[in-house]
Parts: structure tokens; C-alpha cells; sequence
């Protein structure tokens, strides 16, 4: 016994050896948190570099070593033509066509997600008694862990043979028959304001349009209600998080003023909770972007600038995933074109994704 | 936005008028405002309010002091019946406002919360504008089409003497504010839709003295145009600014009540001057 131990504070040989393991810890942690940035960049560095071989016939390497600029695709094709058709005989690289895919898809599913998913969480949050809640939230949650192949499934098995023909079958078709009925009925020209107007005949052509809509396996409209479905829990699940930390003195100083439980919702617990709620908007937006699985069995195969929900469209991921599944040779321009479109994919999410920081620091502390 | 109340002033059920009750006063204090008749409250099985019966006067000062867990603060819930936002709360008894017992079924406690403002322990402005936190109150009551809302908005600043403080800068968030405008922020909201009852639960427990003081000046003020009951768990300050105070004791019980003079120089009973000189509570 040396008189430093009787300090008590130098420390033994148990403690350093704990204090060494600490510092190894430290170290692992630190590893897996790297982990995930390398892997991040790695991803990144790989579809660039693939992507410049798509685009100038050469990878970066090759080009830092002097390789000869070999222009394969131009940027103007790429991101002006209206034709994406990488394997064809006659090859065309537009990919606006699968852009638009991805978008209608996205766009049309956040019109089911968002109005859902938050009329859902303020429900949960606000209106629901807490037995109700905390049964239905663990539901919305299985919901959010089903598998989207599931999904995909449940899109090919009655999403579009059961609703989306029967909207076809049983709504369009009929009030096209209807509408061509109307058009046989008037002139087929009508003089007003002393210029012809072809109301019959223009009937009868939306009539007959209309009347030609059958689904097939595939379409847009099934796409988009599946891809919608599955974001609901994102939004609803992270809205009602979102809601629920708004600080319940700012209700109790509402209620206690005569405001309704209307009243309370949206105007105090939505805008105080608004950071939350855009952020749950941005990430179930994130989700249908990259969706895959479901997508492509619901929405299809055929790349297609389109308005008609009853057609088939592709997605940029349907596109990867039909591109990958190895009818190209590894190294051609079709086979490129898989890392074009991923890149375009990533920085589609990339942005999402410094939207949602954007909006966060816009909304932050709303209360306190 | 269009109510169906026929005239929130007067009505606070959603249907008919109730004719007001015949009364006639048994003393030379004021009307009570509200009369509380054996009225207990319980969370689940577990009773926060004994059967407590009081009267508290129009336009005075009302104090409940007691211990901590007494009901205090429960009491003062149940008047604007915001114990109903308490999941397993129950309440037995009546309580009368204006000859109406407010938890008859065909209350709506909405129109009853128009007439009973409350200010509660910690400032709780909303995340908005000061203009639009004093203006809350008369917009979600859809009153805001009636009144010139800048005069009434500048009217209840004056009343919980904000206004000079604050006059330029309407449109500042009201958590920019110290605690103590804060408070008297939310004493604005409470009184611009001109409640008759304003309902204050410790309101200066999170302030510091020079606020509390402020804020004591203004309640007593306030009583000269409303009926103010106040909880606190300062008893210096119930005896500086409430006209009636009433002890309520462990349990929930409802222990004296008399002219504040009388409750602290001679209490009538002994456990209540045990309180008040600190010896237990």
C-alpha cells in the first residue's frame, strides 16, 4: 500500500484498465458510425463514376488517366427527350418519360397520403380517447412493417382487377356511353356567336375515348393509390408524434378560452407541431420516390408520358429493377444507363432531403 | 363563423334560455356568482374534492389556499368544467352559475368556458403574435365580425397593463415576452372576450416577486369588473389582495371560509390557524 493509493482519486489498476476499454469502445462506435458515411459516399462515387462512363464513354479513372472524351449520351438527350428506350433497336435515352413516371406516381400517392395520414394523426392525437389510441396506433405501425412486396401483391390481386377495372367497367365506360349517346342526339355543329362549335361531334370523340378504357395488368391509378396507401403510416405515425409534444398547457389555454375541439386542431396544435408534421410530408414523399417493389408490380413496365390513370407507366426504380434483372451486357450503354437513372434517383432524394432540414430550421421551436 | 347559441352573454346551454332562478340575497354582500353544493370530483376511484359548499360573491376576490393535493386547484377546474378533459374524472353535486347548475346534461361546456376565463400556473401564450393571442379568444368564439377587434385587443392590454409595454410591437411573438408579460398576456386573453368569472390558478407561482407583485395590483384591479377566484399556495398573498378566502385541507375538504380579515386573524377552526401559523401544510 503506497500513500497514493490513499488519495483515492489516482486511480488502480481495475480503473485504467476500464479506461482502456472505454477508449476501444469509443473506437467501435466511432467504426459504425463511419461505417454508414462510407457506405454513403462509396454508393455515391460508384453510380458517378458508372454514370460518366454512361454519359462519355469512359470512367472517371480512365478519363483522370487521359482517355479520349467518347460521347455516348448527351445531357440534352438525356434530360430533354421524351423517348426512354435504352435496348431498343433504335435506342432513345429521354428520361423524362420514367422522371414523369416516378412524379405522377409520387405526386398522385402524396394527394392519398398526406390528407390521410394527417387527418389520421389528428385524430389519434386530438380526438381519439387513449385506450382507442393505443389500440389503433400499434395497427397503423404493422401497417408501416408490411412488407412492400406485400403491397405489390395486394395492388395485382385487387387493387387493379377489383377497383381500378371496376372504376373503368362500372364508372368511365358507362358515362362514355352516356356522353356518346348525348353526341349522336345534337348537330354535330353548332353555330354560336357566328363561329361553328362541334359540340356533338366533339362529344361523340370523348364518348368514344372514354368507352375504350380497359385495364390491363398494369396502370398509373393503381400505382398511385398503392404507393399512397403504404406512406399513410409515415405520415400519420411521425404527424401524431409531432402533435403529441405539442405541450398541453397551449390546449388547456384554448378549451379554457371556448375553443372547440376544431378549433384547438388546427389552429393550435397543427401550427405548433408544423415542423413534425412537413417533416413526416417529406419523408413518405422520400418513400414513394424511391418505392420499388409495389410500384412496379402496380404501375408496370411501359415507359409513358400520360394523364390517362388507366394506362401503364413505368418509375424510374420499375426501370432499374427490369434493367438489372441482366438482359444487358454489363458495360454497354443500356447497361449504363442503370447508374444514369440511380444518380438521378439519389439526388431526387437528396433533395428531399435538404427540403426537410430546410423546413425544419423554417419551423423549428414553434413553442419554446 | 356562425353560432348556434342564441346570445352567448347570457345563454350557456346550446339550446333555450333558462330563466334565471329566483334568489333572493340572505346577506349585504354581493350576489354569489357561483354556488358550490356539495360538489365532489374523483379521478377514477381515488376522491380529490369532498363535498365541498360555498358561495363566491360577484366582482370580489375569491381565495383557495390549502396544502399541496388539497383540491385546489381541482375545485377551480371543476368550475369552468376543464376536469372534463381528465380522463376517469367524475363529479357529483351541482355547481350553480347564475341559478344553473353547469354540469346539467344540457350544458355545453364550450359556451360555458366563454364566460369563465382562467389563467393558469405557468404563462402558457400561444406560439403566435400578441395581437393574435388577446384576439384568440373572440375569434374562436366567432365574435370577431361584432367588435372593432384592435380596440378590444387594446382594451384587454390595458386591463392586464400590458399595453404600454408592448404598444409597438403587436405583431412580436408572444414567447418574445418575459414571464411576467407573459402572464399578464394570458390575463389579456382571458379577459378580452369579457368573461364574467376569471378563474386564476397560482398565477404568479412561476414569476418573480417584482411580476408578482405586478400582477397582485392588477387581479385586485381586475375584481372591480370581474368575479376572480384565485388559488394560491402563498398565503401572504391571499391575504393581500382576496376579499373571501377558503382553506381546503388534505382530502379535499373544504375547511373554513370567511372574509379573508377573519380566516387570518381568527380562524375558526383549529386546524386552520395550524395552517396558517406554519404548522403543518
Amino acid at each position: 500500500m503506497s500513500g497514493d493509493s490513499k488519495a483515492g482519486f489516482i486511480g488502480d489498476e481495475k480503473l485504467s484498465a476500464d479506461r482502456r476499454i472505454d477508449r476501444w469502445i469509443r473506437r467501435v462506435f466511432f467504426g459504425c458510425a463511419a461505417l454508414t458515411i462510407v457506405t454513403t459516399v462509396a454508393i455515391f462515387l460508384v453510380l458517378f463514376d458508372n454514370a460518366a462512363n454512361y454519359f462519355f464513354g469512359a470512367r472517371i479513372t480512365e478519363l483522370l488517366a487521359g482517355a479520349t472524351l467518347d460521347r455516348q449520351v448527351s445531357f440534352t438527350e438525356f434530360f430533354t427527350g421524351t423517348r426512354w428506350a435504352p435496348s431498343h433497336a433504335y435506342p432513345s435515352h429521354g428520361v423524362l418519360q420514367i422522371v414523369w413516371g416516378t412524379t405522377v406516381i409520387t405526386v398522385g400517392a402524396a394527394f392519398i397520403s398526406i390528407p390521410v395520414g394527417t387527418a389520421t394523426a389528428l385524430y389519434l392525437a386530438e380526438y381519439a380517447d387513449p385506450s382507442t389510441r393505443n389500440r389503433l396506433k400499434p395497427i397503423l405501425e404493422l401497417l408501416a412493417g408490411i412488407p412492400t412486396i406485400v403491397y405489390g401483391f395486394f395492388a395485382v390481386s385487387f387493387v387493379t382487377p377489383v377497383f381500378v377495372d371496376g372504376i373503368a367497367t362500372y364508372i368511365v365506360r358507362p358515362i362514355g356511353r352516356a356522353v356518346h349517346w348525348i353526341g349522336t342526339a345534337l348537330p354535330s355543329t353548332v353555330g354560336v356567336a357566328g363561329s361553328e362549335v362541334a359540340i356533338g361531334a366533339t362529344l361523340i370523340g370523348a364518348g368514344e375515348a372514354m368507352m375504350a378504357q380497359y385495364v390491363g395488368r398494369y396502370s398509373m391509378l393503381a400505382g398511385i393509390i398503392v404507393v399512397g396507401i403504404m406512406t399513410i403510416p409515415m405520415v400519420s405515425s411521425i404527424s401524431e408524434d409531432a402533435m403529441q409534444a405539442v405541450p398541453d398547457d397551449l390546449r388547456d389555454g384554448a378549451y379554457a378560452l371556448g375553443a372547440t375541439k376544431m378549433d384547438v386542431s388546427l389552429g393550435i396544435v397543427i401550427p405548433a407541431a408544423a415542423s413534425g408534421i412537413l417533416a413526416s410530408y417529406v419523408l413518405a414523399v422520400s418513400r414513394a420516390i424511391g418505392e420499388t417493389m409495389a410500384v412496379t408490380l402496380a404501375a408496370g413496365f411501359n415507359a409513358n408520358i400520360t394523364f390517362n390513370p388507366f394506362e401503364e407507366i413505368m418509375t424510374m426504380t420499375a426501370y432499374m429493377v427490369s434493367m438489372a434483372r441482366g438482359e444487358a451486357a454489363v458495360g454497354t450503354v443500356e447497361y449504363q444507363s442503370l447508374f444514369a437513372v440511380g444518380l438521378v434517383l439519389f439526388l431526387l432524394t437528396l433533395l428531399m432531403n435538404v427540403v426537410n432540414d430546410l423546413l425544419k430550421r423554417r419551423f423549428q421551436e414553434a413553442y419554446r | 363563423m356562425k353560432r348556434t347559441e342564441a346570445n352567448p352573454m347570457t345563454d350557456l346551454t346550446s339550446q333555450t334560455s333558462q330563466p334565471d332562478a329566483e334568489r333572493t340575497p340572505t346577506r349585504t354582500d354581493p350576489d354569489p356568482a357561483l354556488i358550490a353544493d356539495d360538489l365532489s370530483v374523483y379521478y377514477g376511484e381515488e376522491q380529490a374534492l369532498g363535498g365541498v359548499s360555498m358561495e363566491i360573491p360577484e366582482r370580489r376576490v375569491t381565495a383557495i389556499i390549502g396544502p399541496s393535493g388539497c383540491g385546489k386547484s381541482t375545485f377551480l377546474r371543476s368550475i369552468n368544467r376543464m376536469n372534463d378533459r381528465v380522463p376517469g374524472c367524475r363529479v357529483t353535486g351541482r355547481l350553480d352559475f347564475h341559478g344553473k347548475n353547469v354540469y346539467d346534461a344540457n350544458v355545453d361546456p364550450v359556451a360555458l368556458r366563454r364566460r369563465i376565463g382562467q389563467v393558469f400556473q405557468a404563462p402558457n401564450p400561444f406560439p403566435k403574435s400578441i395581437y393574435d393571442n388577446v384576439a384568440y379568444g373572440l375569434r374562436v368564439q366567432g365574435r370577431d365580425d361584432e367588435v372593432d377587434m384592435d380596440a378590444e385587443v387594446e382594451r384587454a392590454l390595458r386591463g392586464s397593463a400590458l399595453w404600454e409595454e408592448v404598444e409597438g410591437q403587436l405583431d412580436a411573438s408572444g414567447l418574445e415576452l418575459s414571464g411576467g408579460q407573459q402572464q399578464r398576456l394570458c390575463i389579456a386573453r382571458a379577459i378580452a372576450p369579457d368573461p364574467e368569472v376569471l378563474l386564476m390558478d397560482e398565477p404568479t407561482s412561476a414569476l418573480d416577486p417584482v411580476a408578482e407583485a405586478k400582477i397582485e395590483d392588477l387581479i385586485t384591479e381586475l375584481a372591480e369588473e370581474y368575479t376572480v377566484v384565485i388559488v394560491t399556495h402563498n398565503m401572504q398573498q391571499a391575504a393581500r389582495i382576496s376579499d373571501q378566502t377558503a382553506v381546503f385541507l388534505t382530502g379535499g375538504e373544504l375547511v373554513e371560509i370567511d372574509d379573508t380579515d377573519r380566516v387570518f386573524s381568527n380562524p375558526a377552526d383549529q386546524r386552520v390557524e395550524d395552517y396558517i401559523t406554519g404548522k403543518f401544510g
